[in-house]
C-alpha cells in the first residue's frame, strides 16, 4: 500500500524530485566497508577495512593501484568497482601513450564521474553500486577526490565512504586543520585512526584486515599490506593509548563509536 | 516540350546536348570502369624549407624563415612558420603550408581543451600559484602528442607532409628539442635542422654542440649567433630560401618570439668564384 | 646525390625552372604509389643468452640517407615494470629497421605486459611476451611493421631466453642473433665464436675424424667482450652503424643498462 511508484528505473523522477534507484545505489556503498582518504601539501593516503566473507575466506580487495601516480579505495559492489577500475587504467594509459604524462587526478574523476551519469539517464542502465575514493598526486600535487553512484565527484582534503564512515568523518573534521602541514607517517597514522574510530567496539585493526595506499610528491603510489602495517598499526596505536586521555579529540571520538 | 517527369529539372537535351556520363562507372552509362580511389596529399604544393633550432644552458633557440614557395617560386614571403604554443613550447613546420596551417588549428584546439579545465581548488600561497599556474603541456608532452598525430597519418596513408621540430622546456624544466615528420619518424638531438638545413647548417651547428654536455655549458647568446649565421649560410645556399626569417628563444622566462628578423652582414664575396653549375669550369 | 634530395626536395612540384624536373608519371590516369610509408633509420642490434643472464646490444646511431638524424637514439627498451622508466622491469626489446614503427610497436607490447600485469597480478613470462609480440607483429602482416625484432629475458627456469624476429612475426627462441644494417658483418662472427661454426677439436684427426666443438653458453664477461667487439667491427665496415653501443644485460638482479662510446665518423 505504500508501494513505491518511481523506483522501478534511474530515468524517472518522483514528484518530489528524487531518483530513487540512484538513491537506493547510494545505500549500496553504506554496505560497503569503510575506507578513508587523507592529503597533506605532500601527500595522499587511503586507508581502507577489508571484510571476508567467512572465516575462511580471503580478504576482499579495497585499494587498487591504477597508475603509478594514484590509486582507488572502494566501497560497495567489487564488480562495479572493477569495471570502473579497468576503465581508469585504460584512460591512465592512454594519456601515457598520447602525451607521455600521468593523467590528472581531476580529469580521471570527471570522466568517471560521465560515465556514471550516463547510466541514470539511459532507460535499462543501472547505477554503479560503488563509492570511490581517488588519492595520488599529479602535476598539481597531491589530491583526493570522492565518486559517488549519481555521478557527483568532489575533491576534499579528508573523506571516507562506506559502513560506519560517519564516525571516521567526525575524526576527520576535528583533525582537519593539521592536516596539511602533516608529514607522511603522521598521515598515515591520522588515516588508520580515523578508520578504527569506524569499528564497532569488539574489532580491532590487524595486518589482516587493513589496507593502506600512500602515494607522494617524491614516491610511486604504493599499496601496503600485511605485515608491511604492522609498525604502523604497533606505533599508530600505542600512541593513542599514552596520550588518548590527552588528547581529548581522539577520546570524543570513542565515545561516539559506542 | 519534353513532359516526362524524368526531364523536370534537367538541362533540355535539345538546347545543350545530351548529358556526358563519361565521368560515371560503366553500371551507369559512363566509361569509367571503377570508382577513382580515394586520394589524399601524394605531394606538397606550397612549401617551407628548413626551420633550424639549438639547445643552450638554458633553453632552446628555434629559427625558420619566412617564405613559402610554388615550386620554385617565392610565392608568399611573410608566412611564420614558428608557432608558439604555450610559455615553454614552440613549434617549426618545414615542408607543407596547408598541412602546417592544419597543425596549427589543431594545436589550438588542444591549447584552449589544455586551458578550459581551470585550475583545481585554490592557491593559498605563491607556491601553489606557481603549480596551479603552470601550464600542463611541456615541450616533450607536445611532441609525444604531435608524433602520434603524424605516425597516425602516415599509417592512413594520408599524411601530413611536414618535418616539425618541437622545442622548449619539459616537465623538469630542462631545455627539450625533438623532431616528428611525415612517417612518424622521431628522434632527439642537441641541435637539429630539417630540409636543407640537415645538410648545410647541421655540421656548423655540431660544431658549437657537439653533445649533451656542451649544450649545458652554452650560453643563450653564443647559441643565437650561431643559429643566425646558420640561417646566413642558408640563404647563400638554399635557392627555396630568404632573408627575412623568425626566431625563437624559449627558456624559464617563457617564449621570446620575433618574426621579422633580417640576415646582417652579408658578403657575397665567394660569389664571384661560383662558375655555371657542377659542370661547367670555365 | 639523387637519393640526398629525394627526402627534402618537392619532387613533382609545380613550376620547375630546369629541365631534369621528373617526367616519367605524366601520363594520365591515377598515379600510385606517390607517397611511400617507410624509411630506414639504420643501427644493427644484436642479442646473446647465456647460462644466467641475456645481453642486448644495439648502436644509438639514427640515420635518413647519408644524414646522422641523432648519435643518440636508442633502440633497446625495457617492456613492462612500473610507470614510464618501466622501474623493476624484466624483460628487454630491441628492434632496428624503421624506427617509427619501431616505437610504436614497444609502446604496444609495453602496454600490454603492463596490462597483462594489472589483470593477472603477476609479472609476464618472457616466453608468453613472445608469443605475443609474434601476434602483434603478425597482426599487420599486410602492413607489417617494418622492424627486426629481438626480445631478451630469463625464462621460467632462470636461464638466458633470446626470441628474434621476422617483420611478420615468425620467430624462434637462438643463442645469439643479429640484426639490423650490419647483420651480415655480425651474425657470421657470432656463428663462429658464440655457436662455434667451423671449430673443430684440435686434438681430433684429419679429414672425416674431425670433430666438431660443442657450443656451451659463455661466460658473462666473454659475452661483453664479443658484443663491444662485434660493434667495434662493424662500425668500420658499415656507415650507418656507429656513435654509441648501449647494453642491457637481464640477470636475476634486474636490467643493468650500460653506455660505450663507438667511433662517431
Amino acid at each position: 500500500m505504500f508501494r513505491n511508484n518511481y523506483d522501478n528505473d534511474s530515468v524517472t523522477f518522483s514528484p518530489q524530485g528524487r531518483i530513487f534507484q540512484v538513491e537506493y545505489a547510494q545505500e549500496a556503498v553504506k554496505q560497503g566497508s569503510v575506507v578513508v582518504g587523507i592529503v597533506s601539501k605532500t601527500h595522499a593516503v587511503l586507508a581502507a577495512l577489508k571484510r571476508n566473507a567467512e572465516e575462511l575466506s580471503s580478504y576482499q580487495r579495497k585499494i587498487i593501484p591504477i597508475d603509478t601516480h594514484y590509486g582507488i579505495a572502494l566501497a560497495g559492489l567489487a564488480s562495479d568497482a572493477r569495471v570502473l577500475s579497468n576503465f581508469m587504467k585504460q584512460q591512465s594509459l592512454a594519456s601515457r601513450l598520447t602525451y607521455g604524462r600521468p593523467i590528472l587526478l581531476s580529469d580521471i574523476t570527471s570522466r568517471i564521474g560521465d560515465r556514471a551519469q550516463t547510466n541514470t539517464q539511459h532507460y535499462g542502465k543501472r547505477p554503479y553500486g560503488v563509492g570511490l575514493l581517488i588519492a595520488g598526486v599529479d602535476a598539481r600535487g597531491p589530491h583526493l577526490f570522492e565518486f559517488q553512484p549519481s555521478g557527483v565527484t568532489v575533491e576534499c582534503v579528508a573523506g571516507g565512504i562506506g559502513a560506519r564512515s560517519q564516525m571516521a568523518r567526525t575524526y576527520l573534521e576535528r583533525n582537519l586543520d593539521e592536516f596539511e602541514n602533516c608529514s607522511r607517517e603522521e598521515l598515515i597514522k591520522h588515516a588508520l585512526r580515523a578508520l578504527k574510530d569506524s569499528l564497532s567496539q569488539d574489532k580491532e585493526l590487524t595486518v589482516d584486515n587493513t589496507s593502506l595506499g600512500v602515494g607522494g610528491m617524491e614516491e610511486n603510489f604504493k599499496m601496503y599490506e600485511g605485515q608491511d602495517i604492522a609498525g604502523w598499526l604497533e606505533t599508530t596505536f600505542e600512541n593513542k593509548q599514552e596520550g588518548g586521555q590527552a588528547a581529548e579529540g581522539s577520546g570524543e571520538g570513542m565515545e561516539l563509536d559506542s | 516540350m519534353n513532359h516526362f517527369p524524368e526531364a523536370w529539372g534537367r538541362p533540355r537535351d535539345d538546347i545543350y546536348g545530351s548529358y556526358n556520363a563519361s565521368y560515371l562507372p560503366q553500371s551507369r552509362g559512363g566509361l569509367q570502369s571503377h570508382h577513382q580511389p580515394t586520394t589524399h596529399t601524394q605531394q606538397p604544393i606550397v612549401t617551407g624549407t628548413s626551420v633550424l633550432a639549438l639547445k643552450f644552458s638554458t633553453g632552446v633557440v628555434i629559427a625558420a624563415d619566412n617564405l613559402a614557395s610554388y615550386g620554385s617560386l617565392a610565392r608568399f614571403t611573410d608566412v611564420h612558420r614558428l608557432k608558439p604554443f604555450n610559455k615553454r613550447a614552440v613549434v617549426g613546420f618545414g615542408g607543407d603550408v596547408s598541412d602546417m596551417q592544419y597543425l596549427d588549428r589543431l594545436l589550438n584546439s588542444l591549447d584552449v581543451e589544455e586551458n578550459y579545465t581551470s585550475p583545481t581548488g585554490d592557491a593559498k600561497s605563491d607556491d601553489d600559484r606557481a603549480l596551479v599556474d603552470a601550464p600542463l603541456m611541456s615541450a616533450k608532452n607536445l611532441h609525444t602528442y604531435l608524433a602520434k598525430v603524424m605516425y597516425k597519418r602516415r599509417t592512413d596513408f594520408n599524411p601530413l607532409w611536414n618535418a616539425l621540430l618541437v622545442c622548449g622546456l619539459d616537465e623538469k624544466d630542462q631545455p627539450f628539442l625533438a623532431s616528428a615528420d611525415l612517417l612518424g619518424t622521431t628522434f632527439s638531438a642537441p641541435s637539429m635542422a630539417t630540409g636543407f638545413g640537415a645538410h648545410l647548417a647541421q655540421p656548423l651547428l655540431r660544431r658549437v654542440a657537439p653533445d649533451e654536455a656542451a649544450t649545458q655549458e652554452l650560453s643563450k647568446e653564443k647559441a643565437v649567433e650561431a643559429i643566425k649565421e646558420c640561417m646566413k649560410v642558408l640563404f647563400y645556399r638554399d635557392a627555396r630560401s630568404m632573408n627575412e626569417y623568425s626566431v625563437a628563444v624559449i627558456d624559464q622566462s617563457g617564449v621570446e618570439l620575433k618574426e621579422d628578423e633580417k640576415l646582417e652582414n652579408q658578403s657575397w664575396a665567394f660569389a664571384d668564384r661560383i662558375k655555371g653549375y657542377g659542370t661547367q669550369t670555365v | 646525390m639523387a637519393s640526398l634530395f629525394q627526402q627534402s626536395m618537392p619532387s613533382t612540384g609545380p613550376g620547375y625552372s630546369f629541365a631534369s624536373a621528373p617526367t616519367h608519371h605524366s601520363s594520365s590516369g591515377p598515379r600510385q604509389h606517390a607517397f611511400y610509408p617507410y624509411t630506414d633509420n639504420g643501427g644493427s642490434t644484436l642479442g646473446i643468452s647465456g647460462a644466467t643472464f641475456t645481453i642486448l646490444a644495439g648502436d644509438t646511431r639514427s640515420t635518413s640517407g647519408y644524414n646522422i638524424n641523432s648519435r643518440y637514439a636508442p633502440k633497446l627498451f625495457r617492456i613492462g615494470g612500473d610507470g614510464p622508466e618501466n622501474e623493476g622491469a624484466r624483460i628487454v626489446l630491441s628492434v632496428v629497421g624503421f624506427a617509427a614503427d619501431g616505437n610504436a610497436l614497444k609502446e604496444r607490447l609495453d602496454t600490454m605486459v603492463k596490462m597483462y600485469r594489472y589483470q593477472h597480478g603477476k609479472e609476464i613470462s618472457v616466453h608468453a611476451c613472445a608469443q605475443r609480440l609474434s601476434h602483434i607483429l603478425y597482426g599487420k602482416r599486410f602492413f607489417p611493421y617494418y622492424v627486426t625484432a629481438i626480445l631478451g629475458g630469463l625464462d621460467d627456469e632462470g636461464k638466458g631466453a633470446l626470441y628474434s624476429y621476422d617483420p611478420v612475426g615468425s620467430y624462434e627462441r637462438e643463442q645469439c642473433r643479429a640484426a639490423g644494417a650490419a647483420s651480415s658483418l655480425i651474425m657470421p662472427f657470432l656463428d663462429n665464436q658464440v655457436n662455434l661454426k667451423n671449430q673443430y677439436d684440435p686434438a681430433s684427426g684429419e679429414g672425416l675424424e674431425k670433430v666438431m666443438r660443442v657450443p656451451e653458453p659463455l661466460p658473462q664477461e666473454t659475452v661483453e667482450q664479443l658484443v663491444r667487439d662485434a660493434f667495434t667491427s662493424a662500425v668500420e665496415r658499415h656507415i650507418e652503424v656507429g656513435d654509441g653501443l648501449q647494453m642491457m644485460i637481464i640477470t636475476k638482479e634486474g636490467v643493468q643498462e650500460t653506455f660505450t662510446p663507438l667511433k662517431k665518423d
